[in-house]
């Protein structure tokens, strides 16, 4: 698998659908792009941690879920949150501490939020939304709302106590979530065969009885594909479900991270094989749309990307007045 | 200290390196447990402090799962039979996922078996607000210095960061360090905006530190400033402007927080009959809390006006330069606190 120039198989699928994952993905990447542009240049405050390279885990996701359908997310939260439909402008907001931000400044990248989306706070705790995932998806069943909660998390997260005790609980009560490890192979600096002995993550959800497949995360059909099956079994009571989505980091770990402990090989053959530039390819090579037309879409991402930006920089703070709100409901 | 050599200027993180790495040369007992410790061309844990030292020594540099509770377990087992390990956290925040092995077992087996055994492990956790949001950025000494059997201190020179490391590695019992991530002096991708110089000369000699004392950083009459870690800087600088305006401010890093060194603390107040305590951190059940009821207890109305404290405010650390700026105490804060009691 993930040999770079695997085909996506998009036979089956209407243009205008394919067309909208291509924009979700390329809206991904351009934020990323544009906010490490901001961030390097020192007009963004805080710190970041990206996703380059993992649009098509987010997208093919999320993409699969209704939207009363709820996320958890990680510290690499801002892929996850466009493509459960935050807006460009409210992360873009709370990137810059905002108070019109979508956690009103207080959150920060890390702790991306949208109750009304879908999408709980980020938690930047590895493997914090594990267990709360699996009582998200408890609350779904006791409720009886047919609602599904999807997990991200890294392959890092498998190592932790609170993974290993979500999971299991999900999978004893029977309970409607869809756990998705983005396998960058990295946790941090620390490559994921320096942390685990069985040969996939996979293997290891099955001993707790839940099936997971490995699956190329870097072809968003497949992603979705499989995501769509998942998220149909929660639905139906056949829950928990687990995907392991072999992926890479193109950036650093976080802010200025020059990644020097991924070998230069494995790197180069990973940035080959780039979600985005598959699905176009796929898309040309269907008829579906022209390099042009393509390029055109990522244009018009870049341009009201600027706007927002321009928008972000002229929103009001927080005044000292909302230090101390919100620390009780 | 004599001193034969030149002594060199470091930072905190470069002493931190040298010193364990002198405690792993002189004690083969002695190996540092850790998460991104020891991958080439990684980053010496996350702020550099063991940069490099996978390459000295390959087999006690133990890169770990991200599993804290798991690691600072294998650090207390390791500890029992004899080794003598050195664990951190990233982030001070991720203590509280190995809190269960701090608090039940490192600090309570020595206790529990009638003195039988001991956990001579060393923890090392990195703190203070620095614009990543509510869980990388909290002062967690609060949470473990009324826990018994447990040391904690912190660091806030590189001085005393090479000596009192050297002083928790041959200690015997369980020691908790806490550093600062804006007083390490970190380089390159892993420098921190908004760092404060920590830097010290330095001998080359071997020196340890005490493990219970303060350390009085300014002489003065008119009040006692307390801080640690960044505050301690703060007081500093606040104390220096003071003395522009002719009040002399003692200022006291209190170093050693558990225990609480209430001889030099109590001694200055008994001198100056006031004191300010500075906190990072809410100031509701802080460490500021237990200074401020030991000197009471101790001194009674020998301190001349009340204690103030200034702390932050009791919320989560919010991520807005605006609002951080607003929780972490600042020298304003600390002066006006200081010239309402001499003035008052
Ligand atoms: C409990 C905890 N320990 C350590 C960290 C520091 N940290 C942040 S991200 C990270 C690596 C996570 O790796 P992975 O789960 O694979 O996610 P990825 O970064 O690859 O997206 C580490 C060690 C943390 N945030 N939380
Ligand atoms: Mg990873």
């Amino acid at each position: 698998m993930n040999s770079p120039q695997a085909k996506i198989d998009i036979d089956s699928y209407e243009a205008g659908f394919l067309l909208g994952l291509y924009e979700c993905m390329v809206q991904i990447r351009e934020f990323e792009e544009g906010v490490k542009f901001l961030f390097l240049e020192g007009t963004m405050p805080g710190t970041i941690h990206q996703c380059q390279g993992q649009e098509a885990c987010a997208v093919g996701v999320c993409t699969a879920l209704e939207p009363t359908d709820w996320i958890t997310s990680t510290f690499r939260g801002h892929g996850h949150a466009l493509a459960k439909g935050l807006s460009v402008d409210e992360m873009l907001f709370e990137l810059f501490g905002a108070a019109t931000g979508c956690a009103g400044g207080k959150g920060g990248s890390m702790h991306m939020v949208n109750m009304d989306k879908g999408m709980i706070p980020s938690i930047a705790i590895v493997a914090g939304g594990v267990p709360v995932a699996a009582g998200m998806a408890l609350a779904f069943k006791m409720q009886q709302t047919g609602q599904v909660a999807a997990c991200f998390f890294g392959d890092g997260a498998i190592a932790e106590g609170a993974f290993h005790e979500g999971v299991n609980m999900a999978a004893i009560w029977d309970v409607p979530v869809v756990f998705i490890c983005e396998n960058n192979q990295y946790g941090a600096s620390t490559h994921v065969s320096k942390v685990m002995r069985a040969a996939t993550i996979a293997e290891r959800l099955s001993s707790y009885g839940i099936d997971g497949r490995r699956i190329d995360g870097n072809d968003v059909i497949a992603v979705y594909e499989a995501a769509r099956r998942a998220v149909d079994d929660c639905r139906a009571g056949r829950g928990p479900a687990f995907l392991e989505l072999m992926t890479y980091r193109r950036t650093g770990h976080s802010r200025r991270d020059a990644c020097h402990y991924q070998p230069k090989p494995e790197r180069e053959q990973w940035l080959e094989n780039d979600p985005i530039v598959r699905l176009g390819q796929a898309l040309i090579e269907a008829g579906h749309a022209t390099t042009e037309e393509l390029d055109a879409v990522r244009k018009h991402i870049l341009t009201s990307f600027d706007d927002a930006v321009e928008r972000a920089k002229a929103q009001p703070q927080p005044t000292l007045a909302d230090l101390t709100t919100h620390v009780l409901a | 200290m004599t001193t034969t050599t030149t002594p060199k200027k470091v930072t905190i993180a470069e002493a931190l390196r040298g010193a364990i790495a002198e405690e792993m040369e002189r004690d083969p007992r002695v190996f540092c447990l850790g998460e991104d410790i020891a991958v080439p061309g990684g980053w010496g844990g996350a702020f550099t402090v063991t940069l490099g030292l996978e390459e000295r020594f390959p087999d006690r540099m133990i890169n770990t799962p991200i599993a804290e509770l798991g690691f600072f377990g294998v650090g207390v087992g390791a500890a029992l039979m004899g080794m003598r390990p050195i664990v951190d956290v990233q982030y001070g925040d991720f203590l509280f996922l190995a809190m269960d092995q701090i608090v039940n077992n490192a600090a309570k087996m020595c206790y529990m078996s009638g003195g039988q055994c001991k956990v001579p492990l060393v923890m090392r956790a990195p703190v203070g607000a620095t614009g990543r949001g509510s869980q990388h950025a909290q002062n967690l000494e609060r949470y473990f210095i009324g826990v018994p059997g447990l040391k904690v201190v912190a660091v806030s020179t590189a001085y005393d960061a090479r000596g009192i490391l050297k002083a928790a590695v041959r200690d015997d019992n369980p020691v908790l360090i806490f550093e600062h991530k804006l007083l390490y002096g970190s380089k390159g991708a892993r420098a921190e905006s908004g760092a404060i110089d920590a830097s010290s000369e330095i001998p080359e000699e071997d020196y340890v530190l005490p493990l219970d004392q303060a350390a009085i950083r300014r002489h003065g009459d008119d009040v006692t400033i307390v801080g640690w870690l960044l505050t301690a800087h703060l007081a500093q600088q606040a104390a220096d402007r003071l003395a522009v305006d002719g009040v002399q401010a003692e200022v006291i890093d209190a170093r050693s927080l558990s225990p609480i060194d209430f001889a030099t603390i109590c001694a200055s107040v008994e001198k100056t009959g006031r004191l300010v305590i500075v906190e990072e951190g809410p100031k509701t059940g802080g460490v500021g809390a237990e200074i401020a009821a030991g000197v009471t207890e101790r001194l009674g109305d020998r301190a001349r006006a009340s204690i103030r404290r200034v702390a932050s405010a009791d919320i989560p650390v919010p991520f807005t330069p605006v609002l951080e700026n607003a929780y972490v105490p600042d020298v304003p804060r600390i002066m006006a606190a200081a010239l309402d009691m001499v003035k008052g």
